[in-house]
């Protein structure tokens, strides 16, 4: 199986994921399609790992799915936040840093 | 090699599948399933990128631990089902037309350069390629400050999450008081005489009398659970 086809797929998949990061409203999707996003890279970082033979690209991916890890749990305090507060769960609405 | 090759297919499209679910599906829990199965048929092709020891942990902490902590957050907000698309304005139109101009471009970055570099099946690697064992090598001999930052920021992430979503004191009765009082000053009345249901605004109330403002629930039906708990905090 040519690593090619897996560097479409994931530039599929990052297609997909921003997609939705700019169409959808509600910020848990909106983190979802970061999730897909940043699986995309990943599938993408491992491809070329195996293109080149070594394992720094799935030391890499493995360091982005750390990273994912805090951004999802940033994100989602951050939604429970908005939601203790009444705030409109809706990216749309919420234009202002001030709450 | 006919095998690698069906497998690939099935679980390509089981992961184009699962992202475009992600994002048409209206309900954000069923989006929540969809990525779930998204991420499992990603763990499959990375077994097929032989990166043994990243689809364990593609299973276990992002289908496992991740897609729980998502599940929960969704419980408790509620599953919004919105209109797809923006409300109004210029972002309804420009958001679909930035991602379909995304699409063109990657789409000629692909197969624009006809991906020579990259297309080959990989050289041939050794039995223990992507075996934890290798993967900790790596991680404690050359990418060792990675590891060291990478426990460093899940740390820090840890702490934030508890400050964000712990109940401030001062933020909640400047903002949640405001909105609780112009909501429950009708359905104040026949509870006034319960003196638990008396002291739950007060700014001197109790973190667990503090709930009730926040909550999104009709406040009629948790003022027995309230009145219960602050009577056996007080005697």
């Amino acid at each position: 199986m040519g690593i090619a086809w897996f560097v479409v797929l994931s530039a599929f998949i990052f297609c997909i994921g921003a997609a939705g990061v700019l169409t959808r409203r509600n910020p848990l999707v909106i983190l979802l399609c970061l999730e897909l996003m940043l699986n995309a890279g990943n599938l993408a970082l491992i491809a070329f790992a195996r293109a080149s033979g070594n394992g720094d690209g799935q030391v890499f991916a493995l360091i982005v799915m750390v990273v994912a890890a805090c951004e999802v749990v940033i994100g989602l305090g951050l939604i429970v936040a908005m939601y203790r507060r009444k705030l409109p769960i809706d990216a749309d609405q919420m234009s202002e840093l001030r709450g | 090699m006919l095998l690698e090759q069906i497998l690939f297919f099935v679980a390509a499209g089981g992961a184009i599948a699962g992202a475009l679910g992600v994002v048409v599906l209206r309900n954000p829990f069923f989006s929540v399933l969809a990525l779930v199965g998204h991420l499992l048929a990603l763990a499959v092709l990375f077994l097929l990128l032989r990166a043994e020891f990243l689809a364990a942990a593609q299973i276990v902490v992002y289908a496992g631990a991740v897609m729980v902590l998502y599940v929960f957050v969704v419980a408790y907000v509620g599953g919004i089902e919105e209109p797809l698309g923006s409300s109004a304005g210029p972002l309804r139109v420009l958001g679909p037309v930035f991602a379909a101009a995304l699409l063109v471009e990657v789409a000629i970055a692909t197969v624009g350069s006809g991906l020579r570099a990259v297309d080959s099946t990989g050289p041939d690697v050794a039995a223990g390629f992507g075996s934890p064992q290798a993967i900790g090598n790596l991680l404690m001999l050359r990418f060792l400050i990675a590891f060291e930052m990478a426990s460093y920021l899940l740390l820090v992430a840890a702490v934030a999450a508890v400050v964000l979503a712990q109940r401030r004191r001062g933020l909640e009765e400047a903002g949640g008081e405001r909105f609780s009082q112009v909501g429950r000053r009708p359905e104040r009345g026949p509870q006034a005489e319960d003196p638990a249901a008396a002291g739950t605004g007060s700014p001197g109330a109790s973190p667990v009398t503090e709930r009730e403002p926040a909550d999104g629930t009709g406040p009629a039906e948790r003022e027995p659970a309230t009145a219960g708990t602050s009577a056996s905090r007080e005697g």
